[in-house]
């Protein structure tokens, strides 16, 4: 009988003597249990100045015992922490396709200008007589966006998409309160991001859904019916989150308008109009960019993110402070003075080691660089559609920009169901696409490939979902029991939500 | 799963059955097949004021977050304690779990909700089925 080779991922290959184990565990313990007395990855020197007692500076609030904290050598932590990462799958590993979060590549680039030592080093207090070029990186980006978007203003402070959301709607709001009515609702599609309901409820605003025509976009007859003089803004994603261009987008901007009601467009998708065509152009009011997604700034692990809120003129009174106004002198300084501000939104002025990686990814790429990615993503998306429209059902046959949303009907009748495909995709190498979302979609299977990948990592993609979809057809009980090559399969993700275990040890 | 014929039903998958003038409200079993596994359900106190068509709650699946319609204008007289620890009952027996009781202001609008037939063909409309 002839021997298999031995293959180091079974567990036989794995198993040693009981004592010994393999360095790359897929079952690394917590640091806690790593633990051992006395162990540190420091030294100091001998003290040289009087010890001071703890007890007669804190009094009652001085700790009584010594915290429990985990004692590791050096290496041992850097061991511990490299090995956890080994878990994580990122965009450096492979295609990353979850539609609407744009998981772009992070250009090298990007991170080398972030590095240089004056603008790394950089301290939030220093004053703006000594923080010119830092000053000058985000005078320059404030252009560049404004000349990107079409708008008159901008403001970097917010830290993400959301909390761009939350600022625009503030500036609505502050605006219909200087009108002298600050109206009662806000129009949200039922195909919006679940943050665009939630900022407007936080600002105040009544939420009053706005059904989708069959095309996936904007019914103008029930726009019309629903606009009223109560009607604050309408929030629009455009492309739409099924990856569709609002086509009569002038005519939406009018319909609102004519109310005195104000259009804020969600830029989360911005990523398919960048050097093609411009909200300021096509009558929005106010809207968010995504740093972190359009801009190719880090996406994903605590990001930061940044989400930068561009309007037109008439709301730029009541942009957050400060503002970078220019001296005389043709130097910069931070303007504080301004009474109709809705005030600061974060702290200092925003993440602004974003605002220079964003810059770098706009000057390297130049105007041209920047049309050829938003075509590039839109193409991408398109050969994606293209090759699998055969195998998954598509749902609106409106052409796709940037994102192309399947859904899951010929696999339900299966018993299959997107979060299963999309289980599955990873035991094939990919992050799996956005499942369940958007919500006009049942069964959604949302991919995005960005302009990131190449033809090749494509056909690879398109390859592994024309496999699962054989799987569903032959053996529909793999893809359901998926995924097979994890550390961990299916976690009890009910359990875990009725009862939340949140401490070590109970 | 049949609907109910004695039971009337909204658009947004909630369904009520009278009693006199009182109204017992729970979700349908096509929202609770939508949802999934439900792990919370945030209703309003006894005494609060609920208006038809506007939200009285949520309930919270391991999928999403979604939005509890009243069917009804009135008054809660009571609230389902039970489900503040078992949620899954929705899961396991929709039609007979509620979620609460209201005194209704006004028994006509009773009339203007779907009846079973009705709505089951709204949900085949929905799903295309």
């Amino acid at each position: 009988m002839a021997t298999d080779p031995v293959n180091p991922q079974t567990d036989a290959a794995r198993r040693t003597t009981g004592k010994v184990r393999p360095h790359q565990t897929q079952n690394e313990g917590l640091v806690f249990e790593k633990s051992s007395p006395g162990k540190r990855g420091y030294k100091l020197p001998e003290l040289d100045v009087p010890p001071v007692n703890v007890d007669e500076l804190l009094g009652a609030a001085a700790r009584k015992e010594k915290a429990q904290l985990p004692e590791l050598s050096e290496i041992e932590i850097v061991r511990h922490f490299t090995r956890l990462s080994t878990w994580n799958y990122a965009i450096d590993l492979g295609m990353y396709p979850l539609g609407s979060c744009t998981m772009k590549y992070n250009p090298r680039v990007n991170e080398w200008v972030a590095r240089i030592e004056g603008l790394a080093e950089a301290h939030p207090y220093r004053p703006d007589h000594l923080a010119q070029g830092q000053l000058q990186v985000i005078d320059l980006l404030q252009r560049c966006l404004i000349e990107i978007t079409g708008m008159d203003a901008i403001t970097l402070q917010p830290a993400a998409g959301a909390h761009g959301e939350f600022t625009g709607i503030l500036l609505v709001r502050a605006w219909h309160e200087s009108q002298g009515n600050a109206r009662m609702k806000i129009l949200i599609p039922d195909s919006a991001h679940g943050t665009n309901p939630a900022t407007a409820a936080i600002c105040g605003y009544e939420v009053e859904n706005l059904k989708s025509n069959a095309e996936g976009g904007i019914d103008l007859e029930a726009l019309e019916r629903q606009v009223d003089g109560e009607t604050a803004a309408l929030m629009l994603t455009n492309p739409s989150t099924i990856g569709v261009f609002e086509s009569q987008i002038h005519k939406i901007a009018d319909i609102l308008h004519a109310k005195g009601a104000l259009l804020y467009m969600d830029g989360a998708n911005m990523n398919a109009l960048v050097g093609k065509t411009r909200p300021g152009d096509f009558g929005v009011d106010v809207m968010h960019l995504n740093l972190h997604k359009t801009f190719s700034t880090p996406h994903g692990g605590g990001g930061p993110g940044s989400g930068p809120v561009a309007c037109k003129a008439f709301l730029e009174p009541f942009l957050p402070i400060p503002v970078l106004v220019k001296n005389e002198d043709g130097g910069m300084h931070w303007h504080y003075d301004r009474p109709q501000s809705v005030g600061r939104v974060r702290a200092f002025y925003g993440n602004t080691g974003m605002f220079i990686r964003a810059l770098a990814y706009i000057l390297a790429n130049g105007p041209d660089g920047l049309r050829q990615t938003t075509e590039d993503a839109v193409l991408n998306a398109n050969y994606i559609r293209k090759k699998l429209e055969d195998v998954y059902e598509l749902p609106y046959k409106t052409p796709s920009m940037h994102e192309v949303v399947f859904s899951d009907k010929r696999q339900a009748a299966k018993g299959v169901k997107t979060g299963d495909i999309a289980k599955r995709l990873i035991d094939y190498g990919f992050h799996p696409y956005t499942v369940s979302f958007p919500m006009i979609v049942h069964g959604a299977l949302m991919i995005e490939p960005t302009e990131s990948e190449s033809l090749e990592e494509l056909d690879l993609f398109i390859e592994a979902m024309r496999a699962i979809a054989r799987e569903v057809e032959e053996t529909p009980e793999l893809v359901k029991s998926a995924p097979h090559s994890t550390r961990v399969s299916r976690l009890d993700e009910v359990q875990a939500a009725r009862k939340p275990v949140l401490r070590w040890r109970g | 799963m049949a609907y109910p014929t004695n039971y009337r039903y909204t658009k947004e998958h909630e369904w009520i059955v009278l009693d006199g003038t009182t109204g017992t409200i729970g979700i349908t079993d096509y929202a609770q097949n939508s949802l999934g596994d439900i792990v919370y359900v945030d209703a309003p106190k006894v005494g609060d004021a609920v208006t038809a068509s506007q939200t009285f709650g949520s309930v919270e699946s391991v999928k999403a977050v979604s939005d509890l319609y009243s069917p009804v204008t009135g008054t809660v007289t009571a609230v389902n304690e039970a489900l503040k620890t078992a949620p899954d009952k929705i899961n396991e027996a929709p039609h007979e779990t509620w979620i609460i009781k209201v005194a209704l202001s006004d028994p006509s609008e009773w009339e203007k909700l779907l009846d079973a037939a009705a709505y089951e063909a709204f949900v085949s409309e929905e799903t295309g089925s």
